[in-house]
């Protein structure tokens, strides 16, 4: 065992056993803790909150609109990248890689997501969706790929429809941004510097 | 960072020397709080929010053993490794340890107050161990090798101009240029490359879920996550009192969270994670580091509801005006302010004092803590239990004598307004604490009491 192992083992007990001494008596759950958000249109919300963070919502009736939609709006961009099947045509770069540092120099990826949430913008993405976790992140600009009918009025209904997440997951509300300068707002911090949210029809 | 350390009302007298920057800072930090109000204003349900998230964080006080080791249990069946911190030194020896393990000697780290609170980076750093900050506002204070003044808001107490002059010299940038976004974009390209070439990325925590042994991250740059998918070694630290039971309860503290930090409805990015990625090792350190003792104050353990919004701050009339340095303690301001006398009385005896007692800082609080009441109960252990300064001792002797005894409270009234108004330079002096930084007002002819005695009879 190591020092450190050593550190843990008796601290853990030590903590454990002075919160047991000290902790308040026994308090009940509250029984509310979930909310309905009454909207007159869920989509209307989610595309009103997500102009609000400079995220433009396109719809498309079908997987051939995406593409076209794909190649109008990044025409000349060089270092695509899709986890989307019916887009790999438009892709030029292959997310086939072992080592996520590969990715540094995507430009913009396509990807499919789970679903969107009215009361804020954000889309959830997981493991599930993503061969390298890091891609939404170090791709320099993001587009997400929903069903048109997945939108969730708020976060208790949100975290209703995940019931348990798999290994990584994340609420991702709009483009990377920050207001450390002077509280100034400004768009691509660390993460994708812009983000464009596709609601697919039918399937 | 080894500057004597001021009291906070010396430290708020030198902090308002240069009027139009105070009025700036106590006017951005307003800007804050009234986005807060107004995305507040958008849930009809807040109010009940509040409640449910109070009610949770109470069950959770009530319940932390078994929540934590049902965590631990979790996390460990996750591939996750878990260590235990009694305290600050522990805490950092366990994070040295992990790095040297790893023969690693350069980290990023996303935002964790935890860490400010134990030192750690001075720690690491006198070990042979680079840490870099990458949330912007902790990058721009560390390369200022100051600590940050607000914990959301790191660097809210520097102008455009600083962070030029600060970004010319360490990254490069143009002299003289104050552009945010030029500068945002040095700092983008400055730190994408320390998160390709950082072998290790520690972050914070700010839930961590009993049930499911997963905790979630939030940030609006997206720098946590950046750190720990590039990184072969993800380090979490966590105060034992971050603990949530269940992932629903995530629902009410997402959506409370944002909106009374900033006014925002969610951050960018609430990241959840529960395993290591493939081949990837994931370790958190839950640190106790006097929570255990804050646990059994039963005036004060309400502060362990905290989830470091920082509403109180920018809310607060004192905080505002006196800036977050000047409370010499991690966290800052009425949270700050509660906190800080658990971990050293005799440091922070001033920070109790450093409060109007105005309430707002309650009224803000997402979990419902009572700040005001607290700071008001912290002044009192502190008195009793010898750690309130002479001055400040004689000063409540004085005014305890003519509160307990009406006819010198008039007496003492009538002479005092008698003289300020024959003898205005007897008040409107340095000598008179009340006169800094503002006019002594015109005083009234009579008491109210006076006032009454004479027209009772109408």
């Amino acid at each position: 065992m190591s020092v450190t192992e050593r550190i843990d083992m008796s601290s853990r007990d030590k903590i454990l056993g002075q919160i047991r001494q000290n902790k308040p008596d026994e308090v009940a759950l509250p029984t509310v803790t979930t909310f309905v958000s009454h909207f007159e249109n869920t989509e209307d919300k989610f595309r009103e909150m997500l102009g609000l963070i400079y995220t433009e919502v396109i719809v498309v009736k079908n997987l051939e609109e995406l593409a076209a939609k794909a190649e109008e709006l990044y025409a000349g961009v060089v270092n695509r990248a899709t986890t989307i099947p019916a887009l790999s045509a438009w892709a030029d770069f292959s997310l086939n890689v072992s080592d996520p540092h590969e990715l540094e120099t995507i430009e913009i990826a396509i990807v499919q997501a789970e679903f969107g949430v009215a009361e804020n913008g954000a889309v959830w993405i997981s493991d599930q969706y993503l061969p390298h976790r890091v891609l939404p992140f170090i791709t320099q600009n993001l587009a997400f790929v929903i069903p048109r009918n997945a939108l969730v009025d708020n976060m208790h209904e949100a975290y209703v429809r995940l019931q348990d997440t798999l290994g990584w997951g994340c609420f991702i509300a709009g483009p990377s941004k920050t207001a450390d300068i002077e509280q100034s707002l400004v768009i691509g911090a660390h993460g994708a510097r812009s983000m464009v949210i596709f609601l697919l029809e039918g399937e | 960072m080894s500057k004597t350390v001021m009291e906070h009302a010396d430290a708020s007298e030198v902090f308002n020397r240069d009027e139009p920057y105070v009025n700036w800072h106590d006017e951005t930090l307003w800007f804050v709080r009234q986005k807060r109000d107004k995305s507040s204003k958008q849930l009809p349900e807040w109010e009940q929010l509040r409640e449910a998230a109070s009610g949770i964080k109470h069950y959770v006080l009530s319940h932390l053993d078994e929540l934590l080791i049902s965590f631990e249990q979790k996390a460990k069946e996750n591939g996750v490794q878990v260590h235990w911190a009694a305290n600050a030194a522990e805490h950092n020896e366990i994070v040295l340890g992990l790095l040297k393990k790893h023969k690693i000697d350069k980290m990023v780290k996303s935002k964790s107050m935890l860490t400010e609170e134990c030192h750690m980076n001075e720690f690491l750093q006198k070990n042979g161990i680079e840490v870099i900050d990458t949330d912007l506002g902790e990058r721009i204070v560390q390369l200022r090798n100051e600590p940050p003044s607000h914990i959301v808001l790191p660097a809210i107490h520097l102008k455009k101009k600083d962070i030029g002059d600060l970004f010319h010299e360490h990254l490069g940038t143009d002299a003289g240029a104050t552009d945010p976004q030029y500068l945002t974009e040095a700092a983008r390209q400055h730190l994408r490359d320390k998160f390709l070439t950082r072998r290790a990325a520690l972050t914070g925590v700010n839930f961590a879920v009993a049930e499911t042994g997963s905790f979630v991250v939030s940030t609006n740059e997206g720098n946590a996550d950046m750190g720990a998918h590039l990184a072969d070694i993800h380090i979490a630290c966590m105060g034992f009192e971050k603990i949530i039971p269940k992932q629903e309860h995530l629902g009410v503290f997402l959506r409370l969270l944002a909106r009374s930090a900033t006014g925002q409805p969610i951050t960018t990015y609430s990241s959840h994670f529960k395993k290591p990625r493939e081949g990837q090792e994931m370790h958190i350190v839950i640190v106790d580091n006097g929570r255990s003792t804050q646990l059994g104050r039963k005036d004060f353990r309400n502060s362990l509801k905290c989830i470091r919004c920082g509403a109180c701050m920018n809310t607060c009339p004192v905080y505002r005006r006196s800036g977050g340095h000047s409370y010499h303690n991690a966290v800052a301001g009425p949270i700050g302010s509660i906190l800080a006398p658990n971990l050293d009385m005799t440091k922070n005896a001033d920070l109790p004092f450093a409060s109007t007692l105005c309430g707002s800082c309650s009224n803000v609080c997402p979990v419902k803590i009572d700040i005001h009441d607290q700071l008001y109960k912290w002044r009192q252990v502190l008195a009793k239990e010898g750690h309130v300064p002479k001055s400040k001792e004689i000063g409540i002797r004085a005014m305890s004598t003519v509160l307990a005894a009406p006819r010198f409270y008039q007496w003492s009234g009538r002479l005092g307004r008698t003289v300020m108004r024959a003898m205005p330079f007897m008040v409107n002096n340095a000598l008179n604490p009340w006169y800094k930084q503002r006019d002594m007002p015109e005083p009234p002819k009579e008491s109210f009491r006076d006032w009454y005695v004479r027209n009772r009879k109408n």
